[in-house]
């Protein structure tokens, strides 16, 4: 893994609904190899950041420089054929596509897309990759919620993206899954993969994330390796009042 | 990547060939006739479905294209070899499909409902002022040397050649694209998906096979005018046809378009003073009372999200 180089450098980036600022002037980095947390209480701008980061949103200010070029206000179907591919909050499927054909989605509209036998090849092993090998044919619907995330993360994974983008990708899970769900991104990671993660899991994030960006408000209130981040009296006043325990 | 075998498509061609044969065994210049409209609703019907089946994008556009298509070889037909003509309607049946799609394929699906309708209605006025100040005329005579037994055939392989090319949709990249599109749009382009490229292709596809419809069936009015050729009520009957039939499905809007015309038939030679009227309660007792074809439709726009029985029956019915 090269440490230094940056893979996203965000700086500046606004967003507001209305009156409210919900992300403001936010400064984040991540470099080549690395797994960030961006955390917060809810409503703090966490998911909004990664719809700007994404291409779901137009920023209305801030650079968004993603290896090495400018993204920002880029449409989401660009971004992601530069290499930047997500989860989402609530997982969101084509319920009646199988989940070969789901992770076919991920395959055929890359750049370098796959399409008929090596799509198919391809899509089984990455299905197998996250522990669906024997669920090809079944439809996404009909899922369990955790294999539900499973074939996201398998479909995320197909755009052979640079940079991961999770959106609570362990939320919900229990204690069990969580812990596999944990081992599954660590694996992933081990690949060489960039991870932005939003998380509430602390269990997860202590687990997983190298450094954390703290927000509150919309604005960061906290940067630094995880245990320093999570460690700083504005973060612990930012969760307070929440069932969160830092 | 939908496994849908050659087989469906061969053994679609194979009744369109039987189809073919009929004026050869009957000189029933009725039931010719009727065949003629079978056909020509079941182009339409699929075409429209081609686009709005995935997509879910309601259009009211349909007899837009059509009248063009009419009103090409009602000018032209007489001045130009017909497949010029025909080069000529579908160039512009195409080109104004482009001009709205990129106009309104970004809105979402309600405004692009309203805005199909109030082309067409623009597009009919248009005409209509053009003949009564430039040409002095509100109707056109079509003569031309074409036999309804050619225009029979000629709708025929029209429908053959649609067939295929919905078939090739079904199984291309742009078709996943477009199945991925219909059931949730951010989805679709998080994985790199052009949305609004993918339903710019098909919307302009869709329209292309409608224009040449009604520059095929030009010849059959022999006297067009703007009224006949850009009636609304066409543009509904079309997506009534095909969500009856089931929009979803390559077959579906056959199963719609035959039943509707045929009750569209009856009801106009039976009683011609009420068939708005009965036009009008037919649809309603079919939505009312046909649930599988209309209401599963409309739910499925309504409620994407609902996954339950419905989905499995859908998937199976489309990689059939």
């Amino acid at each position: 893994m090269t440490a230094s180089a940056l893979l996203l450098d965000v700086r500046g980036l606004s967003r507001s609904f209305g009156g409210l600022r919900a992300v403001d002037s936010l400064d984040l980095t991540v470099a080549q190899g690395e797994i960030v947390g961006l955390l917060g209480p809810n409503g703090s701008g966490k998911t909004t950041a990664m719809n700007l980061i994404s291409g779901a949103l137009v920023p209305d200010a801030g650079t968004i420089v993603f290896d090495g070029h400018e993204i920002q206000g880029l449409p989401a179907f660009k971004v992601a054929r530069r290499g930047v591919a997500r989860s989402f909050q609530l997982v969101r499927m084509p319920a009646s596509l199988t989940c070969l054909e789901n992770v076919i989605t991920g395959l055929a509209f890359r750049p370098r897309g796959l399409w008929g036998e090596p799509a198919r090849v391809r899509g089984r092993e990455l299905l197998a990759r996250v522990g669906l090998a024997d669920k090809a044919d079944t439809l996404a619907g009909a899922l369990t919620y955790i294999d539900q995330k499973r074939l996201e993360l398998a479909r995320a994974l197909a755009l052979e993206p640079k940079l991961l983008l999770l959106d609570e990708w362990l939320a919900g899970l229990n204690p069990t899954e969580l812990h596999d769900g944990i081992a599954l991104v660590r694996e992933i990671r081990g690949t060489g993969m960039t991870i932005l993660l939003v998380e509430h899991v602390m269990d997860a994030i202590r687990a997983l994330c190298d450094r954390c960006v703290v927000m509150s408000a919309g604005r960061k209130i906290a940067e630094g390796p995880t245990a320093e981040a999570l460690a700083n009296p504005l973060v612990l006043e930012a969760y307070l009042g929440s069932d969160e325990h830092v | 990547m939908k496994l849908s075998r050659p087989r469906s498509l061969i053994a679609t061609f194979v009744v369109i060939a039987i189809a073919a044969t009929l004026p050869l065994a009957s000189s029933n210049d009725y039931l010719l006739g009727l065949s003629i409209n079978l056909v020509q609703y079941t182009l339409m019907a699929t075409a429209w479905a081609l686009f709005s089946g995935p997509t879910r994008y309601v259009s009211l556009a349909s007899v837009a294209f059509y009248g063009i298509g009419a009103y090409a070889v009602a000018v032209l037909g007489d001045k130009l070899p017909m497949p010029v003509v025909f080069a000529v309607a579908v160039g512009v049946g195409a080109l104004l499909a482009l001009l709205v799609g990129l106009a309104t394929l970004r809105l979402s699906g309600i405004y692009f409902v309203i805005f199909t309708f109030g082309l067409a209605e623009l597009v009919r006025q248009l005409v209509t002022w053009y003949e009564v100040n430039i040409t002095k005329t509100i109707g056109r005579y079509v003569f031309l040397d074409i036999t309804p037994r050619q225009i029979y055939w000629e709708l025929l392989v029209l429908l053959a050649a649609l067939f295929a090319f919905s078939w090739w949709v079904k199984r291309s990249r742009l078709g996943l694209a477009l199945q991925v599109i219909g059931e949730d749009e951010t989805v679709a382009r998080h994985v790199a998906i052009d949305v609004t490229r993918a339903k710019l292709v098909l919307f302009v596809a869709s329209s292309a096979f409608i224009t040449l419809t009604g520059a095929i069936m030009a010849p059959r009015w022999t006297y067009i005018d703007p009224a006949i050729s850009f009636n609304a009520v066409i543009s509904f009957q079309v997506v009534i046809m095909a969500l009856l039939g089931g929009a979803g499905s390559l077959f579906g809007p056959v199963a719609g378009a035959i039943p509707m015309t045929l009750l569209f038939e009856f009801l106009s030679a039976k009683f011609p003073n009420y068939f708005s009227v009965l036009l009008g309660v037919s649809f309603m007792v079919i939505v009312y009372f046909v649930p599988d074809g209309v209401a599963a439709a409309v739910a499925r726009r309504l409620q994407r999200h609902k996954a339950d029985a419905q989905p499995a029956a859908e998937a199976s019915e489309v990689r059939a």
